[in-house]
């Protein structure tokens, strides 16, 4: 750059002729320069902020997004996975309360073929028939041949099958990564699992979804992706489970029975804490259902939720509950049981008879039917109506099950005064066992009731009160009594003082009326009486007692032995130690001094 | 002084321009790491819930009661009954225990 001269020599000559002052020239070329120097500089400067305005624009830019990036994007979380294929073990486990495996998952693989790239069709078929011979050589060669580009051949295939239709070595035979549901305990507490099988399938993945049982009923908790590892927790236990099943299966050969069926429940919390229902099957492999006959004959009809039946003597408890907290009775009042008790065409007769009258604690251990109709003739329809339906007796238990909502009891459809009778001992009004269980786990404890579940309660909120403790704790002692001089004589378990009721109803023909020699004998028992911690309930299906000289079938001779048997297994189970049964202290006056 | 400036330069931007490559091929090479480690991890975490359940299926109550038959001639394991609760009194006294006691009672 030439810097221009502030004083010209040209000019300040010519200046000086003209008389100018020279200083003139210099002062103007210098505000010249200094007016160049200022644009020059301006210019840089705003060269500058541009460029330093695009560098922040740039920067922001790239922060924004990233940050729109990671908001778009998934959270990536490492699961098992296929070499592969992307398969995420999205279903839960299920476990006892303590922990212990029910239901888990396992990655398998199923097997495909795609017949437009297999070397040689024929023979392919004719191997994949030496691994499974299940399958059809005939029909495989027709539709490898055929015009078929797609063939799902196999659903799961064990790691040994896997590896003998590797060796077959044709490319066209394929395998996609499956997951599936196993039960590793194979029949226990099958009709609680239920079982699962697969939803929308595709080669690289297949939805696991539950058919029956908690599978289906908790199914989107189960596949909530949110859950993480967290398995679902059951309020069954494992060990006692195993024990109640093995002990009932037991008994139900036994006494001939064609099916049974047994509820454990906590008392307090209404945690099941075993639910068994025979015959069983395994979950791994559900049976299909029946067809034709009766649902309740297949293996997967769960007795003790979805089997309502008339559970016969086991209500009449409620009865004298009922009549003793409305201050109607006192256990000891005299009840007029001359029979038969006629109202209109209807007669109802006792099993044996037992006198002229007896006072209302006998009623119930000798279970007399008269007895307590008038009992309940006294307490009226509607009061009865309102205490059987606050038990729960009325609508489907909220048990977390898929069956547990269809199974709802089945009532008279007008309540008359025969009705109010013949309910009151328990027939003309079916319900499943687990009813029973609930509703004598409410009146029970102490009165307050209780809500069947099967998840694992950490806390548990009290329900309304049903009863008064005074009527709990007289109705526990009356069932005591039952067991100790009554009709479950046979149910005493030295040590936990059993008290229970029996039950013995005549089972209904689909037809209408009554089989002669056909009965569902029920026990419903809490252990211990005087401090109640559990509500066991067991129901035979037409059991026979073949070891006297006549069949007997009354629950006193069939579902009390047995259920005495699983009591002595699994209290100790249950952490209960035997104890000494406290003494009335009836006579004994406490005085100091 | 300023082509040593010019030098300078162009030295640190090299340099950058050596660190910039590397740091892209560290990077590159933990994202690999990073993918292998998850694999393994998805890996082992399968084999786990294998493991489990091989666990959950030899622990099954049926088998194990078939085995405690089996060797009960060793075990002689029967089912809890409520026989089985002792109370605390049936234990003796653990006799060392005993014999610790007297001697610091000596020794004091």
């Amino acid at each position: 750059m030439t810097r221009t001269p502030l004083r010209p020599l040209a000019r300040i000559l010519a200046a000086r002729r003209a008389g100018e002052n020279p200083d003139a020239i210099e002062r103007e070329n210098l505000r010249a320069r200094h007016e160049a120097d200022r644009d020059a500089a301006r210019q840089r400067a705003e060269g500058r902020l541009l460029v330093l305005g695009i560098s922040f624009l740039c920067a922001f830019a790239m922060v924004a997004l990233k940050i729109s990036l990671l908001a778009a994007s998934d959270p990536a979380e490492p699961r098992a996975a296929v070499s592969g294929a992307q398969i995420v073990a999205a279903r839960a486990d299920i476990t006892d309360r303590n922990g212990r495996i029910l239901a888990t998952n396992l990655t398998t693989h199923s097997l495909y073929a795609q017949p437009q790239q297999m070397v040689d069709p024929i023979r392919a078929a004719k191997e994949l028939v030496q691994v499974f011979p299940d399958l059809d050589e005939d029909r495989l060669i027709r539709q490898f041949t055929g015009k078929r580009k797609f063939i799902w051949i196999k659903r799961r295939i064990s790691p040994e099958q896997q590896q003998a239709v590797f060796d077959i070595g044709d490319p066209g035979l394929l395998f996609g990564p499956r997951e599936m549901r196993l039960y590793p305990n194979g029949r226990l507490a099958a009709h609680v699992l239920g079982g699962a099988g697969f939803g929308r399938e595709g080669v690289s993945s297949a939805e696991v979804i539950g058919v029956a049982g908690i599978e289906k009923a908790l199914d989107a908790e189960l596949r909530d992706p949110g859950r993480g590892d967290v398995p679902l927790t059951l309020s069954l236990d494992l060990t006692v489970q195993a024990a109640v099943e093995r002990v009932l299966e037991g008994g139900m050969r036994l006494m001939n029975a064609k099916g049974a069926a047994a509820v454990l429940m906590d008392i307090h919390t209404g945690e099941v804490i075993s639910l068994a229902s025979l015959p069983d099957f395994d979950p791994n492999d559900r049976p299909v259902p029946l067809t034709e006959g009766d649902p309740g004959d297949s293996p997967l009809f769960n007795r003790a939720v979805q089997g309502v039946y008339e559970l016969g003597s086991t209500f009449k408890i409620f009865a004298a509950a009922q009549g003793i907290e409305e201050r109607l009775v006192s256990r000891s009042t005299m009840i007029d049981i001359t029979g038969p008790l006629t109202w209109g065409r209807h007669r109802i007769r006792d099993f044996r008879n037992y006198g002229k009258e007896l006072t209302v604690e006998d009623v119930i251990v000798k279970s007399s039917n008269i007895g307590t109709a008038r009992i309940a003739m006294m307490i009226g329809p509607d009061r009865q109506q309102e205490f059987l339906s606050n038990l729960g007796l009325f609508a489907p238990t909220p048990l977390e099950l898929l069956e547990a909502p269809g199974a709802r009891p089945l009532l008279p459809k007008k309540w008359s005064e025969i009705h109010t009778m013949t309910v009151s001992y328990g027939h003309g009004i079916s319900a499943s066992p687990l009813h029973l269980a609930a509703a004598y786990s409410s009146l029970l404890n102490g009165c307050l009731a209780v809500t069947p579940t099967l998840l694992k309660r950490e806390e548990y909120t009290p329900g309304p009160r049903v009863v008064s403790e005074d009527t709990s704790r007289q109705a526990r002692e009356m069932l005591r009594l039952v067991v100790s001089r009554g009709t479950a004589s046979l149910g005493d378990v030295q040590g936990y003082r059993v008290g229970g009721k029996t039950g013995t109803a005549d089972k209904a023909r689909p037809q209408g009326g009554y089989y002669e020699d056909k009965v569902i004998a029920t026990f419903a028992t809490v252990f211990p009486a005087d401090d109640p911690a559990y509500v066991l309930v067991v129901t035979l299906d037409e059991p026979v007692e073949t070891s006297g000289k006549e069949p007997r079938r009354t629950a006193g001779w069939t579902a009390v032995p047995v259920a005495a048997e699983v009591i002595r297994r699994i209290a100790p189970l249950l952490g209960l130690a035997p104890a000494v049964e406290p003494v009335d202290q009836v006579g004994v006056t406490l005085a100091s001094n | 002084m300023k082509s040593v400036f010019y030098v300078l330069t162009a030295l640190a931007v090299m340099g950058l321009a050596v660190w910039a490559y590397r740091q892209n091929y560290e990077t590159q090479a933990r994202l690999r790491e990073v993918r292998e480690l998850r694999a393994e991890i998805a890996d082992l975490r399968e084999r786990a819930s294998v493991l489990r359940a091989e666990w959950a299926y030899l622990n099954r109550p049926e088998r194990l009661t078939d085995l405690a038959d089996l060797n009960f001639d060793r075990l002689g394991l029967l089912p809890l009954r409520p026989d089985h609760f002792g109370s605390i009194d049936q234990i003796a006294y653990p006799v060392e225990n005993a014999v610790e006691v007297m001697e610091r009672g000596v020794s004091e």
